[in-house]
């Protein structure tokens, strides 16, 4: 079984140490063939934006917009989950648009607004999960078919719709590979 | 409990920033250039290396009103430079809000002995370097990122690959070092001991390291990611340049792209003049920005 991590810009290595830390195989992706016979597939942290360009310039989002509505699990984190959102707040960018939510870029402000806390993530496993922040987003609003796993006060922060997951947060950044087993035993 | 400006937290941005290109830019226009073009960050300044070097005087932190106007221009990350030691320019920086400082040598250092106390601040810092001692005196003092120095404002990437073997060399020796050579390796290289033991034992510096200082094409670009850089900063290279939009989203592909030349020579087509370069050797020695900091 091999899980891909897309590789465009972002923290992509760290995806893989996880995955790696899980005892699954992974692969970078960067061009279209390379999506090929994978189980499953990670977006990483990043810039949203740059990501957006670099689908676009290398034909990536019609294939994975494809996979996805195949059936294939995609876990985005930040930056993965803006790109998995179908709905962006003030913001025309180019998306993957699978799960059904509303989002908000750099909702929470600006670099010294970054921050770690714990949450409670019931799905998943016993409380705390440290949380890392980073420019991040959050849901604004989900669709019928998305399961709210973890908010951060009201905000939701962590969601599921089948075999898509978006997190707000970097669990990659942590030593505990919970939610990324989460995504592999749950997802895939 | 909610902890801001942690290490984890600093640390984490420059995380993101990976395999992408932070490009120097001088108005909001420029801004909206670079993010249009995939920039994944941008360094807010009065004026390109280049423009600095022709300019000569004392170079300082920008008119807060240029980096409050590209923040408000871009979604993307904002840099913005203080002088080596200005811990006053990082105060008001910090205070406007910009998401990362670099306490840069292309500006003029406004003290002779020290290094701002990056440990004192929420906001993270990146710092230059030429090798891993003063890599790691700077993530002593509390840099979140690390970039080799190579020389500002040249057009020339020469001094930024000596930096980049230079560092990555030092880690390799580092890493084959018995224990017991560790300290004495510390105190020639002028490191801190404990940050010294984690290179060994990660073989790679505990922060992002990126490459700047002379990058003007996207051959440049992928050469310095192929001798295992994080990521690029460009600074005179793309506004110097005869036409900034195409180049700067060719660097950005080719940041991504380093490993195939089938692409690095598709988008290194027509872009037109690269910036005037310099020789190094042209340089008087009390010019080079990449001697100032210790």
């Amino acid at each position: 079984m091999k899980v891909g991590v897309l590789a465009l810009q972002g923290a992509f290595r760290e995806h893989q140490k996880m995955l790696e830390a899980c005892g699954v195989e992974s692969a970078q992706i960067r061009k279209p063939e390379q999506l090929d016979g994978l189980a499953g597939l990670i977006i990483p942290g990043g810039e949203s934006t740059t990501m957006g360009k670099l689908l676009n310039e290398f034909n990536l989002f019609e294939p994975i917009t494809r996979l996805g509505r195949d059936g294939l699990p995609i876990f985005g984190t930040c930056a993965g989950l803006i790109l998995l959102a179908r709905d962006i707040a003030g913001s025309a960018q180019p998306r993957l648009g699978l799960m059904d939510m509303r989002v908000e870029r750099n909702a929470f402000g600006r670099q010294v607004d970054s921050f770690e806390t714990d949450l409670d993530i019931a799905a998943v496993g016993k409380p705390p999960f440290q949380a890392v922040f980073i420019r991040a987003p959050y849901i604004l609003s989900v669709g019928s078919g998305v399961e709210v796993l973890a908010r951060y006060g009201e905000k939701i922060v962590f969601a599921r719709q089948g075999r898509f997951l978006a997190a707000a947060f970097h669990p990659e950044l942590t030593g505990d590979n919970r939610i990324h087993r989460y995504f592999l035993e749950k997802c895939l | 409990m909610v902890k801001k400006g942690t290490w984890t937290v600093k640390k984490g941005l420059a995380e993101m920033l990976k395999g992408g290109v932070i490009m120097d830019v001088t108005t909001p226009e420029q801004a909206k250039i670079a993010e249009e073009a995939g920039a994944c960050a941008v360094m807010a300044l009065e004026r390109v290396p280049a423009d600095i070097r022709a300019a000569g005087g004392v170079a300082r932190m920008a008119d807060p009103t240029i980096i409050l106007q590209i923040m408000e221009a871009v979604t993307i990350p904002v840099m913005a430079k203080a002088r080596i030691g200005h811990f006053v320019e990082a105060q008001i920086l910090e205070s406007l809000g910009v998401d990362y400082i670099d306490e840069s040598e292309v500006l003029t250092p406004a003290d002779e002995s020290f290094h701002i106390d990056k440990n004192a601040f929420n906001v993270p810092f990146v710092c230059g370097a030429r090798n891993l001692g003063e890599a790691l005196r700077r993530i002593g003092e509390g840099a979140a990122m690390i970039r080799t120095k190579g020389e500002p404002g040249t057009g020339n990437v020469v001094e930024a690959v000596r930096h980049m073997r230079m560092v990555m060399g030092e880690i390799r020796r580092v890493q084959n070092l018995p224990v017991e050579e560790l300290m004495t390796a510390a105190k020639d290289m002028g490191a801190p001991y404990e940050l010294l033991k984690q290179v060994a034992e990660l073989g790679r510096l505990p922060v992002v390291n990126f490459a700047a200082g002379g990058i003007a094409t996207p051959a440049d670009a992928a050469l310095m990611m192929q001798l295992g850089c994080d990521g690029i900063f460009v600074g005179s290279g793309i506004f110097k340049s005869k036409n900034p939009a195409a180049r700067a989203k060719a660097i950005v592909v080719a940041t991504t792209h380093y490993n195939d030349p089938k692409i690095l020579a598709e988008v290194s087509k027509e872009l037109g003049e690269a910036m005037p370069g310099l020789e190094i050797q042209t340089i008087a020695p009390e010019q080079r920005m990449q001697d100032r900091g210790w």
